[in-house]
C-alpha cells in the first residue's frame, strides 16, 4: 500500500480509537458492576461489600482516566484529520457528539470525582446514588457515540443541500432511532458489561489461586457471572440483529464479512470457515452449512442475499448515476436561484447517487469526464478487502459464543455446585482475561473497515473527507500518538496490576478505619441522618 | 418537523453564537482553574505534602470542569461545522499539543500518588505543570491568531485549504495574546488556591504569583487594545447582509481594512466588556493583595468573562476571518448548521444546561471546604 496522507489518517483514526476502546468497555461494564455491589451494601450493609466496593473502585479509577484521556483525542480529530468529512456531514454527525457531552459525559464525569472523593461527605444512599449516575452517564455516552457511528453506516434523516454543498438534517428523530445505532448501541454495551464480567471473574480467580481475600473474590464471582451470563447473552443476540439490519443497510459489508461472491438461491448457505480470494473473487476450501446464511441474515427462506459481483454491478450503474447528478449540481451551482426546473428534476432523481461519482475523484478531477474503465474502477473501488473482515467476524462471533459457556459455567457451579471451583478453571479464567478486548477490537474492525470505501456509506468516500494537510504534519502526529500512547499503555497496566497484587487490604484497613471514625461522630451526633454507621 | 420553524434562523445563529460564547466562558472559568493550578504547581508548593494539598484542591472537579472543553467541541462541531472543520485542521499541529497536554493532565492526577517514589511524583508534578501551560498559553495564540486573520481559503466545493505553517502561528501578537491568556488563568488559578488550599506557605507564594499574573494580564490585554487599533487590519461585510441565507461563506463578499475597533463606534455599548475584563482583573488583584479569598476568585471570574466576550463583540460578525483570501472568512451569518440542526441543538441544551449547572453547583457545595493534609490523610483516595 502506498502511504499517502489518506492511508495515514486513516492509520492514525484507527489506532486512536482502537486504543480508546481498549478503556471504554471496562469503564461501561465495571461502573455498572461497582454501582450493583455498592448497592447490595447499602441493601445489606455488610462491609466486606464496602470493600469490594472500594477495590473494584480502584482499579476502575485507573481505567476510567485513560479512557477520559484518549477519548479527547477523538472529539477533536474529525476537524484535525477529517475537515472535509466535518464540512460535508458535520449538520448531522456533530450533532450526537454534543449532546453526548450535555446529556452523558458531564454526569459522569462531573460525579465521578465526588464518587472518589466522597465517602466521607455524602450519606450511604446519596453515594450509591452518585456511583449510579456515574453508571449511567458512561452508558448514555455509549449510546449517543453509537447514534454518530450508526448514522454512518446508515444516514438517514439527512438530504443534500446544493447551495452548502453538505448534507443537511431533515429529521432528528430518525437519526435518533436509527435501527443501525440503536442495534449496535445494545450490542456495544453488552459487550463492555461481557469485558468487565471477564476482568472480575479473572482477577477473583488469581486470588482463589492464591488463596488470597477468598470471601471477596467468591462474592465477585457470582456477581460476575449471572451479569456476564445475562451479558453474553445479548451481545449475541443483539449482534445478530445488527447482522439482520445489515441485509437491507449495508449489503456490501455483509457478503464481504461473508465471502460470498455470488448471489446464491435461498436461504444461502453460511461459510463457517475458509480462505477468501479477491484476485479470483472466490473463497477456496470454504466449508459450507446449508440454509444457515439465508436464515440469520433475512429470517425468511425465499429472500435472496446479493453476492459481491451482484453488488459491483450495481455500484456501476450508481456511478453512471451519480455522473448525471453531479452534472446537474454543477449547473445548480452556477445558476443559483435561476436553474431551470429540469436540472432540479434531474439532481431530484439522481442525487442519492452523488456520492457515486465522487468515488472517480481518486482518478480525474472531474467525474463527468470519466472514462469507461475509470468507471468499471469506481465501482470496483467498492468492495472492501474481503479476507480481514471474513476472519476478523468469524474470531469475533467464535470469542462470543465462548463467553456464554465460561459464565454459564461459572454461574452454574457457584449456584449449584456450592462454588467449588476446579484450580484448571480458575487458571483459565485467568487466562482468558485479554480476550473480551479482542473481540471488542475485532467487531469495530469488522464495523469501520467493512463500511470502506466509505466514511459515510454510500454518500461521502473516505479519500475525499480528509485534511489538506502536509504528509510530514500527519506522520509526526501519528509517531507522537504511538510513542505517547505506548508509554501510557505501559504505566496504566503496570498501576493495574500493582493494585490487584496489592490486593483489598488498604480497603478493609480504611474500612475499619472508617468505623471507628463514624464512632466518634456517633457520640458526638444523635446517630441519626447522613453519618448514620452501617447496619453491622 | 415543522417545529423549528418557530425560531427564526436569524435568531437562532445569534443565540449559538452568545452559546459558543458561553462555552468558552464556561470553560475558562472552570477549567481555567485547574490549568492555573496546573502551572503554578511547582512554584508554590515545594514539598510532597504541599503539592497533594494543591493537586487535591482540584482533585475531585478537574473531570466535571474539563468536560466544557469536549463539550466546545462537540458544540462548535454541531453548531459551526465550518469552524471545526477550518480551525482544527488548520491549527494541526498546534492542537495536537494541545491534546497531548490535556491527554497528560487527567493521567497526572491520577497516576502520580500511585507510587511512593520521588522521581515518579516530580516527573507528574512536571506533567501536570505542562498540561496546565501549555494549553492555557495556546489558546491565546489561537484567538490572537483569529484576531490577525488565518491562512486559509475555500475551495468552490468548500474544502479548506490551510496555507500557512505551524511557526506563522507564533507572530509576535499571537504570543502577546497568549500571554494574557496564560497571566489570567495563573491568576485564577491563584485566586482558587487561597480559598481552598489549608497550607498558609503554599496560600502565601500563590498570591504573590496570583498579583504579578494579574497585573501581566492587564498590561498585556491593553497592548492588545493598542495593537489592534493600531497595527492590525479588521474586516467587514461588503454589501447587503443577508442573515438568513444557507450557510456558504463563498455567497458574500468581505473585505480587509480599517480596524477591528470600529465596532466601539458601531456599537459604543460593547465598551462594557474591556471594562469588566480590566476592572474584574483589577479588584482580583487589589483581593490578593489584601489576602481577600472568595471576593479575588469571582472578580477574577468577572474579568476573565469580559476578556473573552470582548474578542467576541469585538469580531462580530466574524468567527474566522481569512487573512489570504477575505471571501472565505467564516461569519455568524453563512457558518452555521442548518436551521433544524440549531433548533435541536437548542433544545438539548435548554434541556440539560440548567441540569448540569445544578448538579454541578450541587458538587461543589457537597466538597465545599479547605483541603488540608489532615484530609489528604484520612481519604485514600485523594491524588
Amino acid at each position: 500500500m502506498e502511504f499517502g496522507i489518506v492511508e495515514l489518517s486513516r492509520l492514525q483514526f484507527a489506532l486512536t480509537a482502537m486504543y480508546h476502546f481498549l478503556f471504554v468497555p471496562l469503564t461501561l461494564g465495571l461502573s455498572v458492576l461497582i454501582a450493583i455491589m455498592e448497592t447490595v451494601y447499602v441493601m445489606t450493609g455488610r462491609l466486606i461489600w464496602r470493600q469490594m466496593t472500594k477495590f473494584w473502585g480502584t482499579l476502575f479509577g485507573i481505567n476510567f482516566v485513560l479512557g477520559v484521556a484518549t477519548g479527547i483525542t477523538m472529539e477533536f480529530q474529525f476537524g484535525m484529520n477529517w475537515s472535509y468529512y466535518s464540512h460535508y456531514v458535520g449538520d448531522i454527525f456533530g450533532a450526537p457528539l454534543a449532546i453526548e457531552g450535555l446529556m452523558a459525559f458531564f454526569l459522569e464525569a462531573t460525579f465521578v470525582g465526588l464518587w472518589f472523593f466522597g465517602w466521607d461527605k455524602l450519606s450511604k444512599v446519596a453515594h450509591m446514588i452518585v456511583g449510579w449516575l456515574v453508571a449511567i452517564g458512561s452508558n448514555f455516552s455509549a449510546l449517543w457515540i453509537l447514534i454518530a457511528n450508526g448514522w454512518m453506516q446508515n444516514p438517514v434523516g439527512a438530504h443534500f443541500n446544493p447551495m452548502t454543498m453538505r448534507m443537511e438534517m431533515t429529521s432528528f428523530f430518525e437519526v435518533m432511532f436509527n435501527e443501525v445505532a440503536q442495534a449496535k448501541f445494545v450490542h456495544t454495551v453488552s459487550a463492555g458489561y461481557v469485558t468487565a464480567a471477564i476482568f472480575v471473574l479473572g482477577v477473583s480467580a488469581w486470588f482463589l489461586l492464591k488463596d488470597r481475600h477468598v470471601e471477596l473474590a467468591r462474592r465477585s464471582i457470582a456477581v460476575a457471572s449471572s451479569f456476564g451470563l445475562a451479558a453474553a447473552l445479548s451481545v449475541v443476540v443483539l449482534g445478530d440483529e445488527s447482522g439482520y439490519s445489515a441485509t437491507h443497510t449495508q449489503r456490501m459489508k455483509l457478503a464481504a464479512m461473508e465471502g460470498m461472491w455470488n448471489t446464491e438461491p435461498a436461504p444461502a448457505a453460511f461459510t463457517v470457515i475458509g480462505l477468501p480470494d479477491q484476485a479470483a473473487r472466490e473463497t477456496h476450501y470454504a466449508l459450507h452449512v446449508p440454509h444457515v446464511m439465508g436464515l440469520i441474515a433475512t429470517r425468511s427462506l425465499t429472500r435472496e442475499i446479493p453476492g459481491i459481483n451482484d453488488l459491483v454491478i450495481e455500484s456501476e450503474e450508481r456511478v453512471r448515476s451519480g455522473i448525471i447528478a453531479y452534472d446537474a449540481l454543477m449547473t445548480i451551482r452556477a445558476e443559483r436561484e435561476d436553474t431551470p426546473q429540469e436540472v432540479l428534476d434531474t439532481f431530484e432523481e439522481h442525487g442519492n447517487d452523488l456520492g457515486y461519482a465522487f468515488l472517480l475523484m481518486r482518478y480525474l478531477d472531474d467525474p463527468r469526464d470519466a472514462s469507461e474503465e475509470q468507471i468499471l474502477m469506481a465501482a470496483n473501488d467498492t468492495v472492501p478487502m474481503v479476507w480481514p473482515l471474513f476472519w476478523a467476524f468469524r474470531i469475533m462471533v467464535g470469542l462470543g459464543f465462548a463467553f456464554i459457556g465460561v459464565m454459564a459455567y461459572f454461574f452454574v457451579v457457584t449456584n449449584f455446585a456450592g462454588g467449588r471451583y476446579p484450580r484448571w478453571a480458575l487458571r483459565a479464567a485467568v487466562a482468558i482475561i485479554p480476550t473480551p478486548w479482542i473481540a471488542a477490537e475485532m467487531g469495530w474492525f469488522v464495523a469501520e473497515y467493512g463500511r470502506q470505501p466509505w466514511t459515510v456509506d454510500g454518500i461521502l468516500p473516505t479519500a475525499m473527507s480528509v485534511s489538506h494537510l502536509s504528509i510530514t504534519s500527519v506522520a509526526l502526529t501519528l509517531a507522537g500518538f504511538i510513542v505517547f500512547y505506548t508509554i501510557l499503555f505501559i504505566v496504566e497496566v503496570a498501576l493495574l496490576l500493582k493494585y490487584i497484587r496489592k490486593g483489598p487490604e488498604q480497603d478493609v484497613e480504611e474500612t475499619e478505619e472508617w468505623m471507628a471514625r463514624h464512632e466518634h461522630r456517633l457520640r458526638t451526633h444523635d446517630g441519626k441522618g447522613p453519618f448514620a454507621p452501617p447496619a453491622e | 418537523m415543522i417545529l423549528h420553524q418557530l425560531i427564526d434562523f436569524e435568531l437562532l445563529r445569534l443565540i449559538w453564537w452568545l452559546l459558543l460564547g458561553v462555552l468558552l466562558i464556561g470553560f475558562a472559568l472552570t477549567d481555567g482553574f485547574d490549568l492555573g493550578v496546573g502551572t503554578l504547581l511547582p512554584f508554590v508548593a515545594k514539598t510532597d505534602s504541599e503539592r497533594r494539598v494543591v493537586i487535591n484542591t482540584v482533585g475531585p472537579v478537574w473531570e466535571g470542569n474539563q468536560v466544557w472543553f469536549i463539550l466546545g467541541g462537540g458544540a462548535i462541531f454541531a453548531a459551526w461545522p465550518p469552524l471545526y472543520a477550518v480551525s482544527f485542521s488548520g491549527f494541526y499541529l498546534a492542537m495536537f499539543l494541545i491534546l497531548a497536554a490535556l491527554i497528560l493532565r487527567p493521567v497526572g492526577f491520577k497516576y502520580r500518588s500511585k507510587r511512593d517514589s520521588y522521581a515518579w511524583r516530580n516527573g507528574w508534578d512536571w506533567a501536570l505543570f505542562v498540561g496546565g501551560a501549555v494549553p492555557a498559553l495556546l489558546f491565546g495564540v489561537a484567538v490572537g491568531n483569529v484576531l490577525l486573520g488565518v491562512p486559509f481559503r475555500l475551495t468552490e466545493n468548500l474544502f479548506s485549504l490551510y496555507e500557512g505553517t505551524f511557526f506563522q502561528l507564533l507572530h509576535p501578537f499571537a504570543l502577546l495574546a497568549g500571554v494574557v491568556s496564560l497571566a489570567m488563568l495563573i491568576a485564577h488559578g491563584a485566586a482558587w488556591l487561597t480559598v481552598k488550599a489549608d497550607a498558609p506557605a503554599v496560600v502565601e507564594r500563590a498570591r504573590r504569583f496570583g498579583i504579578t499574573a494579574g497585573l501581566l494580564a492587564m498590561g498585556g490585554y491593553a497592548l492588545a487594545g493598542l495593537w489592534l487599533a493600531f497595527g492590525i487590519d479588521g474586516f467587514a461585510l461588503v454589501g447587503p447582509v443577508i442573515t438568513d441565507g444557507p450557510s456558504n461563506p463563498l455567497l458574500s463578499e468581505v473585505t480587509r481594512g480599517g480596524s477591528w475597533l470600529a465596532a466601539y463606534s458601531e456599537r459604543p455599548w460593547i465598551v462594557i466588556a474591556p471594562i469588566m475584563g480590566f476592572v474584574g482583573i483589577g479588584l482580583a488583584v487589589r483581593g490578593l493583595a489584601r489576602g481577600g479569598e472568595v471576593s479575588a476568585l469571582l472578580w477574577s471570574k468577572l474579568g476573565i468573562t469580559g476578556v473573552i466576550s470582548s474578542v467576541g463583540l469585538t469580531m462580530f460578525p466574524f468567527i474566522l476571518p481569512s487573512s489570504i483570501d477575505p471571501r472565505s472568512s467564516l461569519t455568524v451569518w453563512d457558518a452555521s448548521s442548518s436551521h433544524l440542526t440549531l433548533f435541536v441543538m437548542l433544545v438539548s441544551t435548554v434541556i440539560f444546561m440548567p441540569l448540569i449547572l445544578i448538579y454541578t453547583a450541587w458538587v461543589y457545595k457537597v466538597l465545599w471546604g479547605k483541603v488540608g493534609e489532615d484530609e489528604l490523610n484520612s481519604n485514600k483516595n485523594a491524588y
